[in-house]
């Protein structure tokens, strides 16, 4: 059984979500194979983000299964019934994923050079030295080579989220979770943070990427995804669903964006 | 009154042909003479109550410049001090503690926390120090034993609850109830969105507060913090509620009771006060400056 699912990085069975009342998400099934950029598109209120956020436990889900490399998250299962994970037991499932956030979320009294030795030194307990140098080496791959020493509240909106994307990358998650990367962004810079992107995709990590650019999920992605009232109503790859949606939802919504 | 420099920045920017030849604008500074007026005013009144009270006999100024620096007001300042920082570190460290159960997921903890706070902060001060100063008549024995159990050790309560204890305890506890809800307001206000990027990164839960948390909410919570401590200092002239005898204000009544003169030992009593909150605003100054990194970084922003 777990040969089977370890094919799948992430794999989330029918999830629903609950607000109180309401029915974020309605039994959504997705499988994210290693090394293949998933991109989920689709109206805001869809249920995207939340269903990214479940993935890391930032929300916990009403009913399903979310497995990442065929572990349970949250939970463990036994005789049929759910038994939760203790916190610290959820922090350690969390260090699979790394996640960027539509609004940087960088821990302003910190450099930026501090925010990306965070996860190094104070989660693994690596030496502050090893930290060090991890965090040099992911601030110039990002492109931030000598900002390092700068608050975040000295960086522009681009580079702030430059950063998060190398604080991300300091835990070397299993998959990478981008949350709106560039919806606020201003629109000169959006193509910077793109690049980083989509220079991290062609590295052959993991990624989930919830966006409104099509022209990014056209380009980089290999699974397309389209929600709508929290179901994914069409997935396939980015290229042929893009060019001849099935079904007419996906259509109408493509045809507003596009 | 505006430079040069803030005139360009503020949109005046004259039109200038080549880089290096821009024609500042020339900026003849307003004139204040209402500040002059003003200055005029004040330094006259001055004069003139600096004068009715220094040549005024009933200050009895060398009562005052004798008892100033005596052996029983400077150990009075010393308790003072001492009861002001010991207090107000219990309740520090109580309130952190409080502020953490508030949050909590144990419904048993966020209970004992909302009822501390609202014990504490319901009850006059007064009235709490006199009872620690009567916990030894209530209480004459205090022993550890297993509940309706054997007794394994007792001791007399009188010797554990000094007056300087229950002083110490009495301020603490009271104080921690006024600064959980001046911590709770500091946590409040960060974004929700700071908590979730240190889960995300997999940090447990303490680690959160301690490294993420804590040192953002420093920033709002110093202020108020830095008030409650100087309300200590001044609060610490109850203790003789408990009673506790050697603090500041006990002294100098003591004194002035003496001497049937208590205006100038009124006076030594402030001087002091005055001075001990000066050197904690100078205290606070620098905690504001050192948890203020990566906000108060902007330069246009005045120091």
């Amino acid at each position: 059984m777990n040969a089977n699912i370890s094919e799948f990085c992430v794999e989330m069975q029918n999830i629903h979500k609950f607000y109180g009342p309401v029915h974020a998400l309605k039994g959504v099934d997705l499988r994210v194979r290693r090394g293949e950029v998933c991109v989920a598109i689709g109206p805001s209120g869809s249920g995207k983000s939340t269903l990214l956020r479940c993935i890391n436990q930032l929300e916990s889900i009403s009913a399903g299964r979310v497995l990442l490399k065929g572990e349970l998250q949250g939970y463990v299962e036994r005789d049929g019934r759910f038994h939760p994970l203790s916190s610290g037991q959820i922090a350690a499932q969390r260090r699979m994923t790394g996640m960027v956030f539509q609004r940087f979320h960088l821990f302003p009294h910190m450099t930026a050079l501090e925010n990306v030795m965070e996860g190094p030194a104070h989660v693994k307990g690596w030496p502050k030295e090893q930290a060090r140098k991890k965090a040099n080496e992911l601030l110039d791959r990002v492109g931030l080579d000598g900002f390092g020493g700068r608050y975040p509240g000295q960086l522009s909106g681009g580079q702030q989220q430059r950063v998060a994307i190398a604080r991300a990358l300091a835990m070397e998650p299993e998959v990478m979770l981008f949350d709106e990367p560039t919806s606020a962004l201003d629109p000169e810079l959006v193509g910077e943070v793109l690049d980083v992107i989509k220079d991290l995709a062609m590295s052959g990590i993991t990624m989930v990427v919830v966006t409104h650019e099509i022209g990014f999920a056209r380009e980089v992605g290999n699974h397309l995804v389209f929600m709508d009232q929290g179901q994914v109503v069409e997935e396939g790859h980015p290229r042929t669903m893009l060019a001849s949606p099935q079904n007419p939802r996906t259509a109408a919504f493509l045809s507003k964006v596009l | 009154m505006a430079s040069d420099v803030e005139n360009i920045a503020t949109g005046f920017k004259p039109v200038a042909v080549e880089k290096p030849a821009i024609t500042r604008n020339i900026v003849v500074p307003r004139r204040h003479p209402g500040r002059w007026l003003a200055v005029a005013v004040f330094a006259i009144l001055a004069l003139q109550i600096g004068q009715a009270v220094s040549v005024n006999p009933n200050f009895h100024w060398d009562v005052y410049l004798t008892y100033l620096f005596s052996p029983q007001v400077i150990r009075g300042v010393g308790w003072t001090l001492l009861l002001t920082v010991v207090a107000m570190t219990v309740a520090i460290v109580v309130a952190g503690l409080l502020v953490v159960m508030r949050d909590s997921d144990n419904p048993v903890l966020r209970g004992i926390a909302y009822g501390w706070v609202w014990f504490f902060r319901g009850t006059p001060i007064y009235t709490q120090l006199l009872f620690w100063g009567l916990f030894a008549v209530l209480f004459p024995n205090l022993s550890l034993a297993i509940p309706f159990g054997p007794e394994i050790v007792s001791v007399e309560t009188k010797y554990i609850l000094t007056p300087a204890m229950a002083a110490i305890l009495g301020l603490g506890f009271n104080e921690s109830a006024y600064l959980t809800e001046i911590f709770r307001a500091g946590f409040n206000s960060l974004d929700r969105g700071q908590a979730e990027a240190a889960q995300a990164l997999g940090m447990k839960p303490g680690k959160i507060w301690m490294r993420i948390l804590m040192p953002q909410a420093m920033r709002v919570i110093i202020p108020p913090t830095g008030n409650e401590t100087i309300g200590m200092l001044k609060m610490t002239s109850l203790v003789l509620a408990v009673p506790f005898t050697l603090d500041l204000t006990f002294a100098t009544n003591a004194i002035s009771n003496r001497l049937y003169l208590p205006i100038p030992l009124l006076l030594v009593a402030g001087t002091w006060y005055l001075a001990i909150t000066s050197l904690l605003m100078v205290g606070q100054h620098f905690l504001e400056r050192h948890f203020g990194k990566g906000v108060s970084v902007h330069p246009t922003r005045a120091e």
